[in-house]
């Protein structure tokens, strides 16, 4: 069948719905993600993904002008213990007298960067070997999707709480453990997106134009599995914060006395009635976590939202 | 004025992202009983939502304009009661791909029955029996046992026939088929169409098929309207329509067939229509075709041409009109016609 | 629950994906039938499909629980520091004999495969190892814990399911109107809270500030534990007829009931929305409204009947995850159950104690999951008859 006839015939009843769309031109290539430009723009004028932008831009000022904004060291201790909320302790002070305002922003400071750092690595890593799980079929391939089934069976905070337990409790191991377990989504998902692309006519086009298989992956593969790849890596950020905060609430993570948001949530246990020693870095962790979620469901639907799956 | 049905100036809007959207316009069009009508078009020339228009199905928040008298009652008014009188029971709709239209996880009994028993308010034992009088009228072999089966274990044309199968249980005057061949291979295709011809025949029954093959109406259709950009461009009785085209985008339609004509064996160069099919939400001012078009006059970005009569000929036992809606070639003032001769590629 | 990742689970299970999509592929091909209205396709039905759908998904587990148990002996292999030490008290340290027994049981002096094969017998056995902690056995203390997280893992899953199928179902029906709208922020901000946080601020409200209960524990003081059936104490103590302190073990399972509860509704209901939404998308729904049914058939028998399914799996995964999920709630309410177990061991860096909940989880998990998967077979036509 021609070109001409298949375009004339064979647009499908989907297609013809789309075409409703007035900017949407019906007889557009695919997409690569970043040609996506009207939805994108779109989606940018949602004003809660503005708020989530500006939440998470603010949450990273934050973090930059830690030692400008806060009003105290977040280490010193003060007879002033448990000190309500107001006056001097705008966020009151905890068991030892620390200033929690200052706390919660230093915390911004380890929070932010260790999630940065389990995400990226984890993308690496399982970004990686989805990519070759994908590319090379057969038997290594299969030994991948295999072992990502594996850790897919351990519930994600036991098996990183096993983890960080056996190595012992340090910042870098929680770093490690929670890397081990984070990293199978990023090889499942960018193994499909591989996939997907590889039965696409334009990559067997090039094959048989006499791309290398390496040439391929660097041309077509690697910007297509891009979109996938930041959309799942925007999601899991608030994961692996959540994550994170988990494993230092449970003294998993950065030893004390370090700021760190989860383990400042577990001090207001040791009193219930002082109810701001947890509230407030528990606010932070929620609104940087939603803003993550908010800012990657918004990417996931101007992407194809197929393609990370049933997040 | 169709006996069964009757659409006249039916527009339809979407909602869209600033403002409606149209995909229709101005659709004038009717059906008479015991009569196949297609409905030919590219894709986005508005032929499935006039299917959807006309059981109310269109999508949320979609605005229909103009009137569609069925039986004597028109549908359009009010607050879309009427429609839910006639859905599936007057009016039914066969889907283009039957896999996705049967439910993967009731029984073909179930499917054929559920709808029966409460527009015919048959009993269970009726509803069984008719049921696999049905299943025998569109050929289905072991009906008892078919009933029982689930949609997946049957072949895609298999498939179809329960799909038609299902959309005939409750008697309806009108029958909808949304290219209900466009996904089966050419032989079982060729079945699927008998079976269609020969229900038409047996039946008290219209049938309204969508299509974007002209070729598949030649065989079938008693009138064809051929659609482009939500708009209505000509109609006229199939044969007449085929063998002398009025407007250009109909001859287009022709000549972009691989398989059209009948040379004798010799190739005939398939002709692409040049340019992008415009849709009705995105169709240019005047006729929307006039970007497309060969035989384009300077009043064609200007004035979007009426459907005018070109010739009338006898169709059963009706008057048919041959109607373009073409500044060339159908002329609102009557003028002799001459066609340009590049367009003898329709045959 | 932030162990239960939201979207991850759905296509995280193993065997779901690929394995799933292959068996339920069409019997026939098309064609079969031609022009005259062919008489070759016939229903063809085999009763082995199951039998070899329900093979393949046992392999598949084993192969998994196996998996699962290299990981186990990979971490304590990695893990630094001496595996004597890790294990045994300071008291048993001290004794000769009891580290040579140590040492014999795990073969500790032979070679890695041999010593594999040791800790994959023990570990058949139910031999979890011991809890340096306690020097009880693992297992029999993962036993005692079990029944307290059962008592509130079970009744959260139920609620959480009709809650998530209730709001799944307006959110998926009205998508896009306002309905929609505040049901995904309420679940986008149960998503993006950590449940530990949000047991604090339950504890704080309904025990600091209102008083209307208890402050942790399973049973207040006064009462003592009923005789153990179901180890459930709630069901127990009705089982006994007693009915006041069934009412004080439900008043106490009550507070993390409604955290998880609220956690848990927030990710299902997400998936029972998409699940809903992708069924509603089908031509068969169009076809059932085209049919003349009513609303109510079309959403009950035709959406939910194609929806259910997807819903079926993610619960069977929630469950699993609950149990995970509790380790962080479950301390907070002094609730002795596998969270706080986890919990006091991770802090006593308990290596055996942490090991055995998470393969206990592991197993669960891939047992609830075979479970699941065997039950889609049974609903889904395509997979029962293929």
């Amino acid at each position: 069948m021609t070109r001409t006839h298949s375009s004339l015939t064979e647009l499908t009843e989907e297609q013809e719905a789309a075409t409703v769309t007035p900017s949407d031109d019906p007889a557009a290539p695919r997409r690569r993600w970043w040609q996506a430009r009207t939805e994108a723009s779109r989606i940018w004028r949602q004003p809660v993904v503005v708020v989530a932008l500006l939440v998470a831009g603010a949450w990273l000022v934050v973090a930059i002008a830690a030692p400008l904004l806060a009003p105290f060291d977040p280490l010193q201790q003060s007879s002033d213990v448990y000190a309500s909320p107001g006056g001097d302790h705008l966020f009151g002070t905890d068991a030892l007298g620390r200033d929690v305002l200052s706390r919660v922003i230093y915390g911004a400071r380890l929070s932010i960067p260790l999630a940065l750092t389990i995400v990226l690595c984890a993308l690496a890593f399982g970004g990686l070997l989805g990519l070759v799980a994908g590319y090379v079929r057969g038997i290594i391939g299969e030994s991948i999707m295999r072992l990502t089934d594996l850790f897919f069976a351990f519930p994600q905070i036991i098996l990183a709480m096993a983890v960080a337990a056996a190595f012992g409790p340090s910042t870098l191991n929680a770093v490690v453990a929670l890397v081990i377990v984070s990293w199978p989504i990023y090889a499942r998902v960018i193994r499909g997106a591989v996939l997907s692309i590889r039965s696409e006519d334009y990559l067997n086009a090039s094959r048989m134009l006499g791309v290398g298989p390496v040439a391929a992956l660097r041309r077509d593969v690697m910007p297509n599995s891009f979109g996938p790849a930041v959309v799942l890596a925007t999601l899991e950020l608030g994961n692996s914060m959540l994550l994170l905060a988990a494993l230092s609430f449970l003294g998993l993570g950065p030893r004390p006395p370090a700021a760190e948001w989860g383990a400042m949530i577990a001090l207001g246990t040791n009193d219930i009635s002082r109810w701001w020693v947890s509230v407030f870095p528990g606010l932070a962790i929620l609104t940087v976590v939603m803003a993550c979620n908010i800012i990657g469901d918004a990417l996931r639907d101007r992407f194809d939202p197929q393609s990370v799956g049933g997040r | 004025m169709g006996e069964l049905l009757s659409m006249s100036g039916v527009g339809v809007s979407l909602p869209g992202l600033h403002r409606p959207v149209d995909v229709l316009k101005d659709v004038t069009l009717d059906v008479d009983p015991g009569e196949i009508v297609g409905i030919a078009g590219e894709s986005g020339s508005g032929k499935s939502m006039t299917g959807r228009a006309l059981l109310g199905l269109l999508p949320d928040g979609a605005r229909v304009r103009g009137s569609i008298v069925f039986e004597g009652t028109d549908l359009a008014a009010g607050s879309g009661k009427a429609f839910r009188k006639v859905r599936g029971r007057r009016i039914a709709m066969v889907f283009q791909d039957s896999t996705a239209a049967l439910h993967p996880m009731l029984t073909v009994g179930t499917q054929l029955t559920e709808h029966m028993r409460r527009h015919l308010g048959l009993g269970r034992r009726d509803a069984n029996a008719r049921a696999v009088q049905l299943m025998e009228q569109v050929r289905i072999p072991d009906p008892a046992r078919a009933l029982r089966s689930y949609p997946h274990q049957f072949s895609g044309g298999m498939r179809q026939r329960i799909a038609i199968a299902i959309a005939l249980a409750a008697e309806p005057a009108l029958l909808i088929a949304d290219e209900p061949t466009t996904a089966l291979d050419v032989t079982v295709q060729a079945g699927i169409l008998r079976l269609f011809d020969r229900l038409v025949r047996e039946m008290d029954l219209s049938i309204m098929f969508i299509t974007h093959d002209l070729g598949v109406l030649a065989a079938l259709a008693n009138r064809t309207y051929v659609f482009y950009a939500g708009r209505v461009m000509e109609t006229g009785p199939t044969e007449e329509l085929l063998l002398r085209a009025q407007h250009p985008y109909t001859g287009a339609l022709l000549s972009a067939r691989p398989e059209t004509a009948d040379t004798g064996g010799e190739p005939v160069p398939l002709r692409p229509i040049p340019g992008q099919p415009a849709t009705a939400a995105s169709s240019p001012p005047g006729c929307p075709f006039h970007p497309r078009c060969p035989d384009r006059v300077a009043v064609c970005d200007q004035v979007t041409p009426p459907l005018v009569q070109v010739s009338a000929t006898r169709v059963g036992t009706r008057e048919a009109a041959h109607a373009a809606a073409c500044h060339v070639h159908a002329p609102a003032a009557p003028v002799p016609v001459a066609v340009p001769a590049h367009r003898e590629g329709a045959p | 629950m932030t162990a239960h990742r939201p979207g991850s689970a759905a296509p995280a299970e193993p065997g779901t994906g690929a394995e799933r999509t292959s068996t339920s592929a069409p019997v026939h091909g098309t064609g079969t039938d031609d022009a005259a209205g062919g008489t070759t396709a016939r229903p063809k039905r085999s009763g082995h499909g199951f039998l070899r759908y329900l093979v393949q998904r046992l392999l598949v587990t084993v192969g998994l629980l196996l998996g699962t148990t290299v990981i186990g002996f990979s971490l304590v292999q990695l893990a630094p520091g001496d595996p004597v030490a890790a294990n045994l008290s300071d008291a048993a340290l001290g004794n000769p004999a009891i580290v040579a027994a140590f040492e014999e049981k795990w073969g500790l002096d032979e070679p890695l495969p041999v010593q594999y094969v040791t800790y994959l017998g023990n570990l058949v056995q139910g031999d979890l190892g011991t809890s340096q902690r306690t020097g009880r056995p693992v297992l029999t203390e993962l036993l005692d814990y079990v029944p307290a997280t059962m008592e509130i893992a079970v009744p959260t899953l139920l609620i959480s399911l009709v809650i998530s199928i209730g709001l799944g179902l307006l959110s998926a029906i009205r998508n896009g109107g306002a309905a929609d709208q505040t049901v995904r922020v309420f679940s986008l901000v149960g998503l993006s809270t950590p449940p530990f946080w949000l047991a604090i601020l339950a504890l704080y409200l309904f025990f600091f500030v209102l008083g209307v209960s208890p402050s942790g524990g399973r049973l207040s003081p006064q009462f003592s534990p009923p005789e153990p059936v179901t180890g459930l104490y709630t069901v127990d103590a009705l089982l006994q007829g007693d009915v006041l302190l069934a009412w004080d073990a439900a008043q106490h399972a009550m507070l993390p009931i409604l955290v998880l509860t609220l956690v848990t509704v927030a990710t299902l209901t997400r998936f029972v929305r998409s699940a809903l939404l992708e069924v509603l998308r089908k031509d068969y729904m169009l076809a059932a409204r085209a049919k003349g049914l009513s609303s109510r058939v079309v959403l009950t028998k035709h959406l939910l009947r194609a929806g259910l399914l997807p819903i079926l799996t993610i619960a069977g995964l929630t469950f699993a995850s609950l149990l995970a999920g509790t380790v962080l709630v479950e301390s907070i309410f002094s609730w002795p159950g596998l969270g706080s177990y986890a919990y006091e061991s991770a802090t006593a860096l308990d290596r055996s104690a942490i090991l055995g909940a998470s393969l206990f989880i592991a197993a669960v998990y891939l047992g609830v999951n075979l479970v699941v998967d065997l039950l889609y077979g049974l609903a889904d036509p395509r997979v029962r008859l293929t």
